[in-house]
């Protein structure tokens, strides 16, 4: 039982990265024609990897915010720090989103998503099997 | 629920992208006028995004405002047309700084990323969807 519910804390983490990186990739979208702007992403493996051994990333140093409109040095907790992703075509207003790139991985981030939702569900239907094998 | 700010980013920048063409809008509109409320011919206006900040999920999401809506820089175009009242001591009547060709692709621009931005939000309504089945089945 212990393993079992292990194994749904592992898929739940691994979830909650995805929707923080849709989250990542959403932003990038979003700001495809600011100017300026730096597309951002992370490492998926080793934040997953990071996340599941238990030694989640504080996300750096914390700044100190003095107003509402302050950006906090660090992610949110237990999130993975961002890295700018290399830029691949240099634009003249130094935003270095390429929408080509942007829109395959948050098809691939939602499909991936979707695929751990099933797993975790079937989990649980394995669970209700165990269950039920020990009645009647 | 980090999705939720999914939202919040996407519809920032669809009201951004909304503005852009509508100014866009604008300056084809008046892309004539050589009399504006000030006196002087239309001048093309342009707005300038910039990130901020959205929600509670510090640098991840990132959502676009209009910082400011500037005007063109470009100097009005000169038509020689001695008969129009506006014309000035040379004959010459000063056009508004429009270039239709850039309001165009300014708008093609604008248009995709909008559209971009609403396959965005529904990407997520059905992530969130099939966050809300897990274990049912």
């Amino acid at each position: 039982m212990n393993a079992m519910t292990q194994e749904v804390g592992n898929l739940a983490k691994a979830i909650d990265l995805r929707a923080y990186r849709h989250q990542v990739l959403a932003s990038n979208i979003a700001n495809a024609d600011t100017p300026n702007y730096k597309a951002r992403d992370f490492d998926f493996r080793s934040a997953l990897q990071k996340a599941t051994s238990g030694q989640a990333e504080s996300g750096g140093l914390a700044l100190a915010t003095t107003s509402a409109g302050h950006i906090g040095g660090g992610s949110g907790a237990g999130m993975p720090g961002l890295q700018y992703r290399a830029e691949t075509q240099s634009a003249v207003d130094g935003n270095t989103v390429d929408m080509d790139v942007e829109r395959a991985q948050i098809s691939d981030n939602s499909i991936q998503y979707e695929i751990l939702t099933r797993l975790i569900t079937d989990k649980f239907s394995g669970m209700r099997a165990a269950l039920a094998g020990t009645q009647g | 629920m980090s999705l939720f700010n999914v939202f919040q980013v996407s519809s920032s920048a669809m009201t951004a992208q909304s503005m852009r063409l509508n100014a866009v809008a604008s300056n084809l509109a008046n892309a004539d006028s050589i009399v504006s409320s000030d006196g002087k011919p239309y001048r093309a206006k342009q707005v300038v995004f910039e990130a901020t900040p959205v929600g509670a999920a510090g640098e991840a999401s990132r959502g676009v405002r209009v910082r400011q809506v500037v005007e063109d820089a470009a100097p009005p175009r000169m038509v020689y047309d001695p008969k129009n009242p506006a014309a000035d001591e040379k004959g010459y009547v000063a056009f508004p700084n429009v270039n239709v060709v850039e309001e165009m692709t300014n708008m093609i621009s604008a248009s995709r990323s909008y559209q971009t931005n609403v396959e965005v939000m529904n990407t997520a309504k059905t992530m969130i969807m099939h966050t809300l089945q897990i274990g049912q089945g």
